[in-house]
């Protein structure tokens, strides 16, 4: 599913996922703390020591990801992402896997419209191969034309199969709704058509645009110190250009309004709304993120699950959240019911909306959420190294700082019930856009 | 589920047990409470959060005949409340924390957890103790819960034309065990389902003489423990249950096939299974055997048949097997395909057979099974990454009569196997005379690749 904005939360890369989460460290219990390094090479990261695991977590992000991506070669970058453990340097394919075995490094790479992203984990005895390994996996990668064509054509394969898929058809369709000629209306995987253009020089050009020191953020946790994290983050880093080529990606103005159905014999319908967003910067921003959360977080307590699901049983659940990417943002909820009662459950979800906007919230729930957005921070952040190196690029990404955890915990705690009203009106008084995907699915349903 | 943030575990399908023990072990302190709970408690002192769950030896493969889906329906009602802490008081107190609470049912267990702070753990074991023998169930929160029920239902089985196909693989593979039945339920039994049927499923195996409670995080297992006793120590012990002997499979005579076409389906693809013994059943490393034989044929882009099918004849999108060995009866080996478009279906499924042919004819080489060993070990160190990946592994194997013990063991266990048991499984349990296949197919009518 192209879909970006179906389960939001979920979906997005934790990558582009801006401020949803960081910490407070309880004082009289374990602690993480972030510190930041410059590694010899002058490299910038963001790292913490910790030696309970003999193992070395890193993670590092590079602007431009899939919104680089040329028209006529959409899925581009995703296709990169598939080709860094398909040999390098010297190394073909099958000797640099054999080799990755050997050294016992797992890695792996990914592309969202606005980052590429990279991930590798090590043990710390065999620290020093695998640190080479991913050098030149970074550094050197061979794209061959035979690895380019097996992961063209399982990506082509994986097209193929959801040809006849009203799901993914009604996910193009809503994305382009939305964007209209933006680069975020494009499918990250690429079409059958642009996949078949791009070429090995393609890849070539796009790496050496993409992978440069400038916009690099990297992130490393475990069983080593400074000076072993500065040698590493060098030897995988150092050598790549200083400054990337980046095409500049124009904002986004989502279209909204707009009502969009797929009549489909479902056993279901699936409720799509999207409505705008809030950019990070704004100052409405936190009051948006505690109200959202109010509504459509993940527990059973938020507005739209009591109404819908506890109170009238009308769907196993809804979620949604903010959807906040380089050049748009949104506010997206969804939900799925029995088509019968597909009408009611829209009308309960925008009479629960309206009465946010009318009449804001209840001052408990309120205060609840505003502590479960600040207490979720080490749960959800500091949870395994994993979490810790996606929020320390994350958070560099964002231009946060290392003890950002104290200022959001302020920002949350400041939202006031009337913030919370006056940007639900900001949001809710603008006409969604829907998208409804079930049996007899009509334009005009969405429309009420 | 609860509500819809991790998948339903169906056992059957379950992946590896990876995550034991390798140098250095954290301390796991494993206690058992006069009243029976069993209590394990696994150190993380890396940040401040807990986990908590607490396992019944109970789950979808207990429910009576005709009440198919009533343990995962009483695992919904366990969230409506207590005299003490009535509902929406549990969530209401995790969501606070900035924690988490959730369940989830699979055949052989049903699970409640929380993720929160520790400062939290002793209130959250309370909230457990006391809905362990105290629920109140409302009439009136029956009917819709089913309908929610019902929704998930429609939502994780019946919407998708893969999900529909492995119920009724499911069905066919397990010809007289439960796990013939879904965990959710069959939808016409799920309609039928009462308050009654939910508590007398309640009464008869939520207990502490039941239950295994696993404690993963920032805690002292001391300090835990006497919280536990002052929580889960207050509950009377329930009547001793009988041991846990479902109905077996007979011998399979037969091969089956089982097809869905689907206006849905583009690409076809096949998935062909057989039964092969658990951890908990097997005998003379035939589980770990199991396991590495998966590994040679599908982990990773060396694999035989990634090697065979998708790069040398690049006959295949997809290729792979899976061995499920953790349910506590009988296990799962599948092997499953979907061939690139100018393929056909028929081709592919030779294809993965010769390869499981050529295996057993020449066997494995020790340079290869090396590899699949050392990265099985591998995997046990990266998973003491991650606290609630420990103890679900703990959990598992703790359900399925395996000890704290078997769990350090692991890769010892996986060290000896050798070329000869390896392709020894091969020949005992792929046997194509006994194996069960799914089809799903893109309408008759129309051209296949």
């Amino acid at each position: 599913m192209i879909a970006i904005f179906k389960n939001t939360r979920r979906a997005l890369p934790a990558l582009v996922a801006p401020l949803l989460a960081l910490a407070l460290a309880l004082p009289a219990q374990a602690e993480v703390a972030f510190k930041s390094i410059t590694s010899p090479g002058g490299i910038e990261a963001w790292m913490v020591e910790d030696y309970t695991v003999p193992i070395v977590t890193i993670g590092f992000a590079f602007e431009g990801g899939a919104a680089q991506d040329p028209t006529d070669k959409v899925g581009l970058a995703t296709l990169m992402s598939s080709l860094f453990d398909e040999g390098a340097g010297d190394l073909d394919s099958d000797a640099f896997q054999i080799k990755l075995d050997e050294a016992g490094l797992e890695m792996g790479f990914s592309a969202n419209f606005d980052y590429f992203a990279g991930f590798a984990r090590m043990l710390t005895d065999q620290k020093d191969d695998a640190t080479n390994l991913l050098a030149l996996a970074v550094n050197e990668p061979r794209f061959d034309q035979s690895a380019i064509d097996r992961m063209r054509d399982q990506i082509l394969a994986g097209l193929a199969a959801r040809k006849q898929d009203p799901g993914y058809a009604a996910g193009r369709l809503w994305n382009e709704t939305l964007f209209g000629n933006h680069p975020y209306a494009r499918p990250l995987e690429g079409t059958e058509a642009s996949l078949k253009t791009i070429t090995a020089d393609d890849l070539r050009q796009f790496h050496k645009d993409i992978f440069a020191r400038k916009t690099l953020k990297v992130g490393i946790v475990g069983a080593l110190d400074e000076a072993a994290a500065g040698k590493m983050i060098d030897a995988i880093f150092s050598k790549l250009p200083a400054e990337p080529k980046l095409a500049e990606i124009p904002p986004a103005p989502l279209s909204f309004g707009q009502e969009v159905a797929v009549d489909y014999p479902l056993p279901q319908t699936s409720i799509n709304l999207a409505y705008p967003g809030v950019v990070e910067t704004d100052p409405d921003y936190f009051p948006a993120f505690v109200m959202t959360e109010m509504l459509a977080g993940g527990s059973l307590l938020s507005e739209l699950n009591v109404e819908v699901r506890e109170k009238r049983g009308l769907s196993y659940g809804v979620s949604g959240g903010l959807v906040n990417l380089a050049e748009a943002e949104a506010l997206t909820i969804g939900t799925s019911t029995r088509p019968d009662q597909a009408n009611e459950a829209i009308e309960v979800m925008r009479t629960t909306l309206a009465k946010m906007a009318a009449d804001g919230p209840d001052p408990a729930a309120l205060e609840r959420t505003k502590r479960y957005l600040v207490g979720a921070y080490p749960i959800n952040q500091l949870r395994s190294s994993v979490a810790i190196a996606t929020t320390m690029v994350s958070q560099q990404i964002e231009g946060l700082p290392l003890d950002y955890v104290v200022e959001r915990q302020q920002s949350i705690e400041a939202v006031t019930a009337e913030q919370v009203q006056a940007v639900a009106k900001r949001i809710f008084e603008a006409e969604p856009s829907v998208l409804i995907v079930g049996p007899g699915a009509k334009e005009e349903d969405a429309a009420k | 589920m609860h509500r819809p943030m991790i998948a339903l575990v169906a056992a059957l399908f379950t992946a590896l047990p990876v995550a034991a023990e390798e140098t250095p072990l954290p301390t796991v302190s494993h206690f058992m409470l006069e009243n029976g709970l069993e209590l394990v408690v696994i150190p993380d002192r890396r940040a401040p959060v807990v986990t908590h769950m607490v396992w019944y030896r109970t789950g979808a493969a207990d429910d009576p005949a005709g009440q198919s889906g009533v343990a995962h329906f009483l695992e919904h009602l366990m969230f409506k409340g207590t005299a003490k802490y009535p509902a929406g008081t549990l969530e209401s107190k995790v969501n606070e924390l900035g924690g988490e609470t959730n369940a989830f049912t699979n055949a052989d267990v049903t699970v409640y957890f929380q993720t929160v702070p520790p400062d939290a753990l002793a209130e959250m074991m309370d909230i457990e103790a006391d809905r362990m023998r105290n629920l109140v169930l409302a009439p009136e929160v029956i009917d819709s819960e089913r309908a929610v029920v019902l929704d998930e239902r429609r939502q994780r089985v019946d919407s998708q034309p893969r999900t529909i196909l492995s119920e009724a693989v499911n069905a066919t593979l397990y010809q007289n065990h439960p796990y013939r039945i879904p965990v959710i339920g069959w939808e016409h039994e799920i309609e039928t389902l009462s308050r009654e049927d939910a508590l007398a499923f309640y009464d008869r195996f939520y207990a502490p003489n039941n239950a295994l409670v696993i404690v993963a995080g920032d805690v002292d297992a001391e300090a835990v423990k006497a919280m536990a006793e002052t929580t889960y120590g207050k509950v009377e012990r329930g009547p001793d249950l009988p041991p846990r002997h479902r109905p077996e499979e007979p011998a399979a005579t037969t091969s089956r096939t089982v097809t869905l076409e689907d206006a849905r389906v583009s690409l076809p693809n096949f998935a062909r299974s057989w039964l092969v013994p658990s951890y908990r059943q097997a005998e003379n490393g035939e589980a770990e055997a199991l396991d590495v034989l998966s590994a040679i044929l599908s982990d990773g882009p060396q694999s035989r048949l990634y090697q065979a099918l998708v790069v040398k004849t690049g006959m295949a999108a997809q290729v792979g097997a899976a061995y499920g060995g953790s349910a506590l009866d009988d296990g799962t080996f599948t092997l499953y395909g979907v061939p690139r478009p100018g393929n056909t279906l028929d081709d592919l499924e030779k294809a993965v057979a010769t390869e499981v042919d050529e295996l057993i004819a020449n066997g494995i080489s020790e340079a290869e099974l090396e590899r699949v060993k050392t990265r099985f070990i591998r995997s046990t160190i990266f998973a003491q990454d991650d606290q609630s990946a420990m103890a679900q592994t703990y959990g598992t194997w703790l359900t399925t009569e395996r000890s704290v013990e078997d769990v350090a063991l692991w890769p010892d266990r996986i060290r000896a196997v050798t070329p000869e048991q390896v392709k020894a499984v091969a020949v005992k349990y792929l046997r194509p005379a006994v194996a069960v296949t799914g089809y799903l197919l893109p309408p008759a009518a129309e051209t296949k690749p």
